[in-house]
């Protein structure tokens, strides 16, 4: 999980002081050491580094901390705001033209990833914002980048006009906006070749379609991993195009991150999304409060909420509290359930969410194979409807037929229903206790795929 | 006889090498002059040696990407070798620092080029591993190129069977080149890609077969064990292979490649690293710490987008780019 190390780190080094009743000069001393090595080693470029931990042992000297009975609550507190400031305030906004089509240049150093976050961009556009899209693919150095838009943009049935590898990258974006115009889509996402900073040949090319279409937004697109570079990149694009935003990608690795800090810190320009996976939904709103909070490990309890809400169904969800009232809760709206929490995204990136997960014992690095979901899947849907109905149905000829429809042993499909019963055991009980009564504490059932 | 001198004395030697050089000079200009440049900066505003030298020193060498355990170390050992030959002059330092950090490239040995372990009996297999976007499959382009130009019979798997476009891409870079390429469609079982490529290679009486894999981050455990399947595949078909196990790294890349090195090394037994994107502004420093922490060699450096632009990696060349401006100063001196 992106930032976890940093994190870690901050939180051996308040520790170490901990326990003490006030904090002296040398131990502020030492603490900015340490945050100024988490930081480096988080790949923050070190002038904003040293500009940071300046700030933070001016603060931590003051009163504040010294005089604080909880020095490392204040500390953390304090390193806490001052990333918050650093990194600016949320703006996941994207600008919306006068007159349609809005356009947005997609911008930045090859395998970046700015062909996937173009495909992301543009499903996020349509699904979040109710936009019709049209991707543009404008790369044509890189061999198959126009296939490779073509085929993301098969995948999200989004419209891609293309000219083939012969055109010149700045046609092909200028006949984009008519063919937008003709066919009245509303966004126009230009994929652009990736360049190096210093090409000046390819950064003119970038400078004359900015001339000719005038973009709302020139996003620029980069790699979360990036080292000390991060800075004259982001720098130098800005300087020659003037960007709009930055979008982070592979967040979901386990880089610290730190290139966000430096980029945010050197141009001033929001981060406005990150890429959190491989599946073109993986692009979300940049948060650089609750990023502050996660690097602090204080988890990320705002995004799980908010990704619940996006894909639970209200209405469902009222019908399986009923359900599980009134312990009529069959396979099918297992089923049902299990694909709601699957839309919320991966389930070891959602445990990665919940705050001190990543200190309990049993759940740091745990990794939940996907696969086993799958396996439950074929299991339930093997059984006839009957069966999915009415478990108690179940007796060895069927269980063999549903093992051999799954490809399943079972001994699996044993353990599933026996599972399953639990589990209703504990709704039913679980609903026994509402209304007031204090129940004796159960205990906890295991969900068959974890 | 002075390191510098030692330095510019193996690189004017002969026409070959001094081609090579200029080929390193050109490509790392741009992290030649700053750093060079930042590291002359630094001794001429410290004319003494201090704490706070020590500290800039710190951040000059961080501000290349050279690995901040590797940088702590070394200045620790620069502090403690200026207290002992009492050095207080900060241009005194100037040498050592650079005789420090080769010694860290090289481990003393200024010849240490580690050539590809190519099977020489017969078919010799080479896997290229990496993170999304660093650039596998054009290395794989342009070791082709050159594999072919030395008169070798090569064959392309599109082992990346996952991105959208990637066989197609490897497919533009079998016809540049002339070379055949070995592949399924989108969304196959990667491993039984490889089985067949083998078997392609084998009837065809090919030399290299050189393997392309999708990119994948390091922390995702099942896409990891899929790469070590891939592996196994080649490993059950032929007794030794891959010969070659080749990380491939943006030279972009902070502190992550640290630890991608170490967990595609767990998984895949990395013996080599291509180091992309050099002809950047990035400095590509991370190398220095792999190669003192994990004892892998880089092999090949990215200096373009060219077929062309792939060199060899010759830690000399490397250094002597590197520190050009110092080398040339010290002869005017």
């Amino acid at each position: 999980m992106a930032f976890e190390g940093l994190a870690d780190r901050l939180q051996q080094t308040i520790k170490k002081m901990t326990g003490k009743g006030k904090v002296n000069e040398q131990d502020v001393k030492e603490m900015s050491r340490e945050v100024r090595l988490a930081l480096l080693e988080a790949d923050v470029n070190f002038k904003v580094v040293k500009d940071f931990v300046k700030k933070i042992r001016e603060r931590a000297v003051g009163t504040e901390v010294m005089e604080s009975l909880t020095p490392g609550q204040q500390v953390i507190k304090i390193v806490k705001e001052e990333l918050t400031l650093l990194m600016g305030g949320e703006q996941s906004k994207i600008a919306v033209a006068n007159r349609p089509p809005t356009v947005i240049m997609m911008v930045g150093l090859q395998g970046a990833g700015k062909t996937t976050t173009s495909g992301k961009l543009a499903n996020l556009l349509r699904k979040k914002h109710n936009r019709k899209p049209l991707l543009v693919a404008a790369d044509v150095y890189r061999p198959a980048a126009i296939d490779q838009l073509k085929t993301v943009g098969k995948q999200l049935n989004i419209p891609v006009f293309d000219k083939g590898t012969e055109a010149n990258p700045v046609d092909i974006a200028n006949e984009a906006i008519e063919y937008a115009k003709q066919e009245h889509l509303d966004y126009v996402i230009v994929d652009t070749a990736g360049r190096l900073h210093i090409d000046e040949q390819l950064m003119g090319e970038l400078t004359q379609i900015k001339a000719d279409l005038n973009p709302d937004e020139i996003f620029l697109v980069v790699d979360a991993m990036t080292g000390q570079d991060a800075v004259n990149v982001a720098e130098s694009f800005d300087q020659q195009l003037n960007v709009t935003g930055v979008i982070l990608t592979k967040l979901d690795g386990d880089t610290r991150g730190g290139a966000a800090l430096s980029i945010r810190a050197v141009t001033d320009k929001p981060i406005k999304f990150a890429g959190m996976g491989e599946k073109l939904d993986e692009l979300e709103a940049f948060h650089p409060e609750r990023m502050a909070s996660r690097i602090l490990g204080m988890g990320d309890v705002l995004t799980l909420i908010e990704k619940a809400q996006e894909n639970i169904d209200e209405k469902k969800a009222k019908e399986l509290e009923e359900k599980m009232r009134s312990a009529s809760f069959t396979f099918d709206d297992f089923l049902d359930q299990m694909e709601q929490v699957k839309s919320m995204g991966p389930l070891d990136e959602l445990l990665g969410m919940i705050p001190g997960a990543n200190k309990m014992k049993g759940l740091k690095n745990v990794q939940i194979d996907e696969k086993q979901i799958v396996h439950v899947e074929a299991i339930v849907k093997s059984m006839t409807r009957q069966e999915r109905q009415d478990p108690g149905l179940m007796n060895a000829g069927r269980k063999r037929r549903i093992a051999k429809g799954s490809g399943r042993p079972v001994s699996e499909v044993n353990r599933l229903l026996k599972q399953f019963e639990e589990m209703k055991k504990m709704m039913k009980q679980m609903s026994g206790m509402q209304g007031g009564k204090k129940g004796k504490r159960k205990k906890g059932f295991n969900l068959p795929f974890m | 006889m002075s390191f510098f001198k030692k330095l510019k004395e193996k690189f004017t030697g002969s026409a070959e090498t001094e081609e090579v050089s200029d080929k390193y000079k050109a490509g790392l200009s741009k992290t030649r002059s700053s750093f060079s440049a930042k590291l002359n900066d630094l001794v001429a505003r410290y004319r003494k040696v201090d704490e706070d030298f020590f500290e800039d020193l710190e951040e000059v060498l961080i501000s290349a990407d050279v690995g901040v355990n590797t940088v702590m170390e070394l200045v620790a050992e620069l502090e403690l070798e200026a207290k002992r030959q009492n050095i207080k002059d900060a241009i005194d330092l100037k040498e050592l620092i650079s005789e420090k950090l080769v010694e860290i490239y090289t481990d003393g040995d200024y010849t240490a080029e580690v050539p590809l372990n190519l099977n020489s009996a017969g078919l010799s297999v080479i896997l290229f591993v990496g993170v999304n976007g660093v650039g596998k499959t054009t290395s794989i382009g342009k070791l082709a190129y050159q594999l072919k130009q030395e008169g070798k019979k090569v064959l392309l798997v599109a082992g990346d069977t996952f991105r959208a476009g990637a066989i197609e891409q490897l497919g533009v870079w079998g016809e540049r080149i002339g070379v055949e390429v070995i592949k399924q469609s989108e969304g196959s079982d990667p491993a039984a890609v490889m089985y067949d490529g083998i078997q392609a290679a084998r009837s065809r009486g090919a030399d290299v077969l050189l393997c392309d894999t999708a990119g994948r981050l390091q922390n995702k455990v099942n896409l990891m064990n899929e790469l070590s399947k891939v592996k196994r595949v080649i490993e059950r078909e032929i007794p030794g292979a891959p010969h070659d196990v080749l990380l491939v790294l943006d030279a972009t890349t902070g502190q992550n490649a640290l630890v991608q090195a170490k967990t595609f090394s767990e998984t895949t037994d990395v013996t080599g690293i291509v180091l992309t994107k050099l002809d950047g502004t990035a400095k590509g420093g991370i190398v220095l710490a792999i190669r003192k922490e994990l004892n892998i060699p880089v092999k090949y450096v990215g200096l373009g987008e060219q077929m062309t632009d792939l060199e060899k990696f010759d830690p000399n060349a490397f250094v002597y780019g590197l520190f050009a401006d110092m080398v040339t100063e010290q002869q005017m001196d």
